[in-house]
């Protein structure tokens, strides 16, 4: 190995400080006793929905439309989930069906 | 127990977090064993996988700094990579800070031990009636954590003994997503937001490739919700933001 203990322990003390100065910035510069200004509250209300579509595209974001099983299987199993979800509205219901739906179809029609 | 101690408010917060932890627990159970495994197999010491969950706690960097680990000594490389995968925290940050208001000593936590998951569970939940606020966010967000960590220990130590017949598991953190921006969809008056966010990530995804889009995402976000702030508010009237 090319690094000394102590140098990788540094490296992770390096992505410690830049992961948790993402996470403390927003509430070091906007602390509750002071007025919060009206352009961050606005963006506070927004930005969860437009932020949720670009998490659901991450997780989706290696699967090929032209190549190996053409994304049919993700497509399939997210049709479940959403429609399951959107008739009985229990979270745990619609994901469970959904990810057993995928396992058996990556595992056996698809697999390979 | 008596009644409106701390103690007393934990318990029933746990009983109540807990469930809506469960597709966590199956997810990152599953996605910390195999970053475990994965971490032993590139020749990190066993300690190291869990120790970089405990102290870090952010998935896709981790998976990043197992490679660090394995180049030439770059600090600065790592300080710059590990703010640039975490940016969209400051998001969740600007999005959580009137839900962590009042919270106390938890709210420490709940910044330190901030993930996808945790926002985007602790966002569209409604704290059940009757259960301290304060308590079931913390347990939310430290019950994950702790699924986390747990999970790239059980891989590390156990990685030669674990078998994988359990292909596609991970697709549970898909489907949690999915049904998380369904319920905010089915929960909003208008989808601008939501249609702005899709619209960004697949162009950006076009553009700038699988690796590189999160962050020309988030700009975009910013800079299209920023430009429709007037519009929104007008549309959105009462107040509302």
């Amino acid at each position: 190995m090319e690094m000394t203990l102590t140098q990788q322990l540094i490296t992770i003390a390096m992505c410690v400080l830049g992961t948790m100065a993402t996470r403390y910035i927003p509430f070091l510069l906007f602390p509750p006793g002071r007025q919060t200004p009206p352009y961050v509250q606005y963006l506070g209300k927004v930005l969860p929905s437009a932020v949720f579509a670009l998490l659901v595209v991450y997780c989706l974001k290696d699967v090929s439309l032209t190549t190996g099983s053409h994304g049919i299987p993700e497509a399939l199993a997210l049709a479940v989930t959403v429609v399951l979800h959107v008739w009985r509205r229990q979270m745990f219901l619609s994901m469970a069906a959904g990810t057993i739906l995928y396992m058996v179809l990556v595992q056996t029609v698809f697999a390979g | 127990m008596e009644k409106g101690t701390s103690t007393g408010k934990a318990w029933p917060a746990l009983r109540a977090a807990f469930p809506y932890t469960v597709p966590i627990l199956t997810g990152f159970l599953f996605l910390g064993i195999g970053y475990g495994i994965f971490a032993h197999s590139m020749g990190l010491p066993k300690w190291m996988a869990p120790f970089m969950a405990a102290t870090i706690f952010g998935g896709s960097l981790e998976f990043v700094a197992v490679t660090l680990l394995l180049a030439p000594f770059n600090p600065v490389q790592a300080l710059i990579l590990s703010l640039v995968i975490q940016a969209r925290h400051l998001f969740y940050g600007i999005s959580m800070l009137e839900k962590y208001k009042g919270t106390g000593w938890k709210k420490i936590f709940l910044i330190h031990l901030m993930c996808d998951e945790s926002f985007a569970i602790n966002y569209t939940t409604e704290v059940p009636a009757g259960i301290d606020k304060g308590w079931f966010l913390f347990w939310i967000s430290f019950l994950n954590y702790s699924y986390w960590v747990l999970g790239s220990f059980l891989g590390s130590q156990f990685s030669t003994l674990l078998q994988f017949n359990l292909k596609g598991l991970g697709f549970i953190m898909t489907t949690l997503f999915v049904v998380i921006f369904l319920e905010q969809w089915l929960k909003e008056d208008q989808h601008v937001s939501a249609v702005v966010g899709f619209a960004a990530s697949l162009g950006c995804l076009a553009v700038f490739g699988a690796q590189r889009f999160m962050i020309p995402a988030l700009v975009v976000i910013l800079a299209v919700l920023t430009v429709l702030r007037k519009p929104l508010q007008k549309q959105g009237g009462r107040g509302q933001f």
